[in-house]
């Protein structure tokens, strides 16, 4: 261990840690997600690549759970992803045994960004390539959280956000259209979130929701196809409604 | 058998508590621990001389302590601080070694302050009861004598564990810990009810403290009675036992007394 002490990320003389800028193109490079939090309702959103045709899609799962009332998304180096989640989930128990209690979702956020910080301050390693998105409800309050961590080891919590590919004009759009919403709206939101900069369609894009009650729910393809077409409906409804009314009179 | 060390983290820097890139304890300190054998345990002799009790009721939680420290047949101490304060709403008691008890509640303050920084919330009893069981089991075998009761109220209400050295845990709501502790019992369980009030609860705790430093020759002292309550703890009582006594059982002067002292008055 000691031989490995050579500092791979180092200051420039600017005050910039360059390994971890490269590592935050390398999530620009991935795929896009995108987290929006309800009242009582939280969704994530993540992009699917067009399925090769003879890959299990099942087995490259892009939303994760940590534990019962957390998940996570990541845009980034998914082998990194394996490690940093297997390290979450392992914390998630130790906490419940160590305490008794669940973790918060700001607990493991932390303990998450504080991980991908070690990396950025020790020798002989590479920064994580992966921002996460990291949703939950508090186990007490039942308030739900979304957290956001990148490469560099900061993190927040946010109403909307999104990462990887095109999150600049996810985020734009989010920042736009954003409003308290619950349930069905927010889910809504989150794919029409997507929906901008995604191919249209349910085998394009993967979604996950977070309930209270119930926990983390993958939507399937059918589920995401119906609500693709309500949202393509409303949108030509108004559509509609902006032509129509002149022509009317 | 892997260490807990968090609980010397402070003292001891130079145990390599530094780069750790994998989950695993920082490097073992640089002297072999002693592991316990039965005749370290003899010459410490830490017989847990003592009697503390605590106990759960509709108002929140009673704790009570003698405060005399014996070592064999001497009294060294009729004052010593058997009850702990951890933090202001949670309270520790001390049987067994007074430095292993003083230290590892003083170190468990210290962890359930960070906790509180860290998590922008108060640890729960559950939490702190698991931190004390978990250091203890950790040094299980290597001579530590502890045997405390955590008493607290958090977001769940009120809260007892029986936490010993052995590694053993225990939620329960009545519990009396120490040589005098079968005596304590005797009077507690008997008078025990869940709807008393404050007054009626701190009487039976110190009732049975007095009656525990009766019987037991490890016990006396002063018989010291806090609350814990939804506001956190507070001191109700610390009265010498040895007026105890004469308050529960006071001397009627007989009539040959009564005689003599109306003929030394005349």
């Amino acid at each position: 261990m000691a031989r490995y002490d050579r500092a791979i990320t180092v200051f420039s003389p600017d005050g910039h840690l360059f390994q971890v800028e490269y590592a935050l193109e390398a999530v620009r490079k991935g795929n896009a997600a995108v987290g929006v939090r309800g009242t009582d309702t939280i969704v994530l959103g993540v992009e699917k690549k067009s399925t090769v045709k003879l890959q299990d899609s099942r087995s490259v799962r892009k939303i994760v759970s940590l534990d019962n009332h957390i998940a996570l998304a990541c845009a980034g180096l998914k082998a990194d992803a394996r490690v940093l989640i297997n390290r979450a989930r392992i914390e998630c128990q130790s906490h419940r045994l160590t305490v008794e209690d669940p973790v918060t979702v700001e607990y493991i956020t932390r303990y998450i960004a504080g991980l991908q910080q070690k990396y950025t301050q020790s020798g002989g390693v590479r920064p994580f390539g992966l921002s996460t998105l990291i949703v939950g409800f508090d186990p007490y309050t039942g308030v739900p959280s979304l957290y956001q961590t990148d490469p560099s080891g900061t993190f927040s919590a946010w109403k909307a956000n999104a990462t990887g590919r095109n999150s600049n004009s996810m985020r734009e759009f989010l920042e736009k259209n954003y409003k308290e919403t619950s349930g069905q709206e927010t889910i809504k939101l989150a794919i029409r979130a997507l929906l901008e900069v995604v191919e249209s369609g349910g085998k394009n894009i993967e979604v996950a929701v977070m309930t209270r009650e119930k926990g983390l729910k993958q939507l399937d393809e059918a589920e995401i196809d119906a609500m693709v077409a309500e949202i393509e409906a409303e949108k030509a409804a108004a559509e509609a409604a902006k032509k129509g009314p002149p022509k009317e009179t | 058998m892997k260490l807990d060390t968090s609980g010397l983290e402070s003292t001891s820097p130079f145990f390599g508590s530094g780069d750790e890139l994998c989950p695993e304890l920082s490097a073992a300190p640089s002297f072999s621990l002693p592991l316990s054998t039965d005749d370290t345990k003899a010459t410490l002799k830490h017989a847990k001389g003592t009697t503390t009790l605590a106990f759960i009721f509709k108002e929140g939680v009673m704790v009570a302590a003698d405060s005399r420290a014996s070592m064999g047949g001497y009294i060294s101490s009729q004052s010593v601080k058997k009850i702990i304060e951890i933090n202001p709403y949670m309270l520790g008691t001390m049987a067994g070694g007074a430095a292993d008890c003083q230290f590892w509640h003083r170190n468990l303050g210290i962890k359930c302050r960070l906790h509180e920084l860290a998590n922008k919330r108060r640890i729960s009893v559950t939490g702190a009861s698991k931190l004390l069981a978990n250091i203890l089991y950790s040094y299980r075998g290597m001579g530590l004598s502890v045997g405390t009761m955590i008493a607290g109220w958090d977001e769940t209400g009120p809260g007892l564990y029986y936490v010993d050295s052995e590694g053993g845990r225990l939620k329960g709501t009545r519990f009396s810990v120490g040589s005098g502790s079968p005596y304590a019992y005797g009077v507690l369980d008997s008078g025990y009810k869940f709807d008393m009030s404050i007054e009626e609860a701190a009487e039976l705790a110190r009732r049975a403290i007095y009656h525990a430093t009766f019987r037991d020759a490890a016990s006396g002292g002063v018989a010291s009675v806090y609350y814990v309550g939804p506001n956190g703890w507070k001191k109700l009582s610390g009265d010498d036992v040895g007026e105890l006594h004469y308050h529960y059982y006071p001397v009627t002067p007989s009539t040959v007394e009564q005689e003599m002292a109306e003929v030394a008055g005349a």
